[in-house]
């Protein structure tokens, strides 16, 4: 799993992150959901990488416990050197800067008391001692470079419309310089005109700041044009990851293969050849996973050892991870 | 020839901007537009205006009252509203009524405004740390909470001023010790609907630890709920301490509590109805008020209404 040449920004190992289940008076824990269930990648410096799958399947779960946000069942993550999956209290606190998150929802991750500037100025106020001016000057700074009008440094998030609200979110995010930006699904709720001007700020700061993005979403275009790497989810684990262009020209997992025959093609006459694949069944409880590959309810070319032995997430020649018997 | 603007214009034209040019400033303009949609509610004009003109009594009482609430004129006792010298008539002792109800509006503000301080504090407080802790923290706070809720409140608040002793003061720490739960199950409540959002979870990745996000966070959000509960529970308030005073248990004679003078004026009420009348009116007038403006405020600062 190393590539050498390359220098891994953030390295995931082994990654679970299990919600238990209370039920009863007694609050007794009946069982988990095992949201993230052992997933591992590299994410290399300056790159992209795109984690792509159908929701619930563990996504959001994993960007948000990679940035501990939630404490982790087990694996290791080490972001630049400093392994954290298992910090808490202050050691956390202190490596909080490097690692950063722009939200889904640009409304709900807006404190609607706050004014813009004293949003941005949060994160500094935490980690920084600047004077009064020094500290406007650098919400301005922050919010020239998300393409903000000085002039609503002022106002409360109500006023904005659901684009400036998440060049808020992001500049907020970019305020303490960080090198890891988790985006979870930062364009789902936004307008279809304003999606593209997020992402295109998103790979402007990219380019700016040098930053290193984990990029969430269910938009595979998006995905495709945004990503250097893809990783593919189902049901809490990865089961291919491949660099854009070879998963988009050649998947190799049948369940990429199904999610990719799902993108619709905007030339007539090829979206009329395209071949659909529809998986039958619905995505099994994360709560009671089923035996073997994950994905062995719904493949379409299951063979026997599927429902007995969970397949191995091994690199192939060409340098991609594959997790299935067929390979 | 210039026009040169008022400066009343000015102002209005400053609070009502589109860019604010500082943080206070923004705060003010948001303060100033909630301030324009409750002007539009006349009955809660009302009742602040009641309220005001009680603040503004119990700060001139002296230069108000026609008697010394405390001189006693045996002669003069038991007469009637209306009668020469006695506006609203004068008691059992030959006290002016009118008087005493000014001064009378001393107390009931001083009790109101203490216990309006101490109660939502110390909910605000369990409240949020319940919530945002969880857990066995959680579990203990609001067990105590659900011991203290069992109660009936004037039953309770009784049983602390026989243990503490009467008085004012002693009046005041009852009422707060029977009042604060409520709030810390509202606190609780709106704790729990934001310690998943995603502002606060952006605030945990910024690196603040939970002191700094409960008080700079959470407690902002939850003061405009709080507030308007307050307000509506003013009335409460005012009665249980209305109920102390008539139950012998809050203010000492000769204080003017409004509550001890509707039970002085219990033994005549049949002959000379205006004894315990006009304090009971003064009360009913005051939660009135404090009602009125409470249903006001809730309209202007509920957070889930506006987009405030």
């Amino acid at each position: 799993m190393l590539d050498d040449g390359k220098r891994p920004l953030v390295r995931v190992r082994n990654l679970k992150m299990h919600f238990p289940i209370y039920r009863g008076v007694m609050r007794r824990q009946v069982g988990e959901v095992r949201a993230v269930d052992g997933i591992s990648f590299d994410i290399y410096a300056g790159e992209t990488l795109g984690l792509v799958g159908e929701s619930g399947c563990g996504k959001s779960s994993a960007g948000r416990a990679i940035l501990r946000l939630y404490d982790v069942t087990d694996g290791e993550i080490s972001i630049d050197g400093n392994e954290i999956a298992h910090l808490a209290g202050d050691e956390l606190r202190r490596l909080r800067p490097e690692m950063q998150m722009i939200f889904q929802d640009p409304q709900a991750s807006l404190n609607p008391r706050m004014t813009v500037a004293a949003i941005i100025a949060e994160p500094l106020d935490e980690h920084q001692t600047l004077s009064r001016n020094a500290r406007m000057e650098r919400v301005f700074e922050l919010m020239d470079a998300v393409g903000l009008n000085r002039n609503f440094a002022n106002r409360y998030p109500h006023e904005f419309s659901g684009g400036q609200r998440q060049r808020i979110g992001i500049a907020r995010a970019l305020a303490l310089n960080p090198k890891f930006i988790v985006c979870d699904e930062p364009i789902a709720a936004l307008d279809v005109s304003i999606q593209a001007q997020v992402v295109n700020l998103l790979e402007d700061l990219q380019e700016k700041f040098g930053l290193t993005y984990l990029f969430i979403s269910h938009d595979l275009s998006m995905v495709r044009h945004l990503a250097t790497r893809v990783a593919v989810m189902y049901l809490g684990k990865v089961v291919e990851l491949a660099d854009s262009a070879q998963l988009y020209g050649d998947p190799k997992h049948p369940y990429t293969e199904a999610l990719l025959s799902a993108v619709p093609e905007p030339d007539p006459t090829l979206e009329n050849t395209r071949e659909r694949i529809i998986l039958e069944g619905d995505v099994p409880s994360p709560s009671d996973p089923p035996e073997g590959c994950n994905f062995c309810t719904r493949c379409p070319r299951v063979m026997d050892i599927c429902r007995r032995e969970s397949p191995e997430f091994k690199q192939l020649e060409d340098g991609r991870f594959v997790a299935c018997h067929l390979m | 020839m210039t026009m040169i603007p008022q400066p009343r214009q000015g102002l209005r034209a400053w609070l009502l901007t589109d860019t604010p040019t500082s943080r206070t400033h923004a705060r003010l303009s948001a303060l100033y537009q909630s301030w324009l949609s409750f002007r539009g509610n006349q009955m809660a004009m009302f009742g602040l205006g009641i309220l005001v003109f009680l603040v503004f009594v119990a700060a001139f009482a002296p230069l108000l009252a026609p008697h010394d609430p405390f001189t006693q004129n045996l002669l003069a006792r038991l007469r009637p509203p209306g009668s020469a010298g006695y506006l609203l008539g004068s008691d059992s002792l030959g006290r002016d009524i009118l008087s005493r109800l000014i001064y009378g509006s001393r107390i009931t503000l001083y009790i109101v405004t203490l216990v309006a301080i101490v109660a939502p504090v110390v909910g605000l407080f369990v409240g949020t740390v319940a919530g945002y802790t969880g857990g066995w923290v959680d579990i203990v706070l609001m067990r105590i909470t659900d011991i203290f809720l069992a109660f009936p409140r004037l039953v309770l608040a009784l049983a602390f001023v026989a243990a503490l002793g009467a008085g004012i003061e002693n009046a005041v720490l009852a009422i707060s010790l029977t009042a604060w739960p409520p709030y810390a199950r509202i606190a609780r409540a709106e704790t729990l609907t934001m310690r998943n959002s995603d502002f606060i979870h952006a605030v945990r990745l910024q690196g603040a630890g939970p002191l700094r996000i409960i008080i700079r966070h959470i407690w902002p959000l939850c003061i405009s709920s709080l507030v308007v509960r307050v307000t509506l529970d003013m009335a409460g308030i005012i009665l249980a301490a209305a109920g102390l005073g008539f139950l012998g248990l809050g203010a000492q004679p000769p204080t003017p509590e409004w509550g001890a003078m509707i039970s002085d004026g219990r033994r005549f009420i049949l002959d000379h109805w205006w004894v315990a009348t006009m304090p009971g009116l003064a009360i009913f007038t005051v939660s009135l008020a404090f009602n009125l403006l409470g249903d006001g405020l809730r309209d202007v600062l509920d957070p889930k209404e506006g987009s405030q």
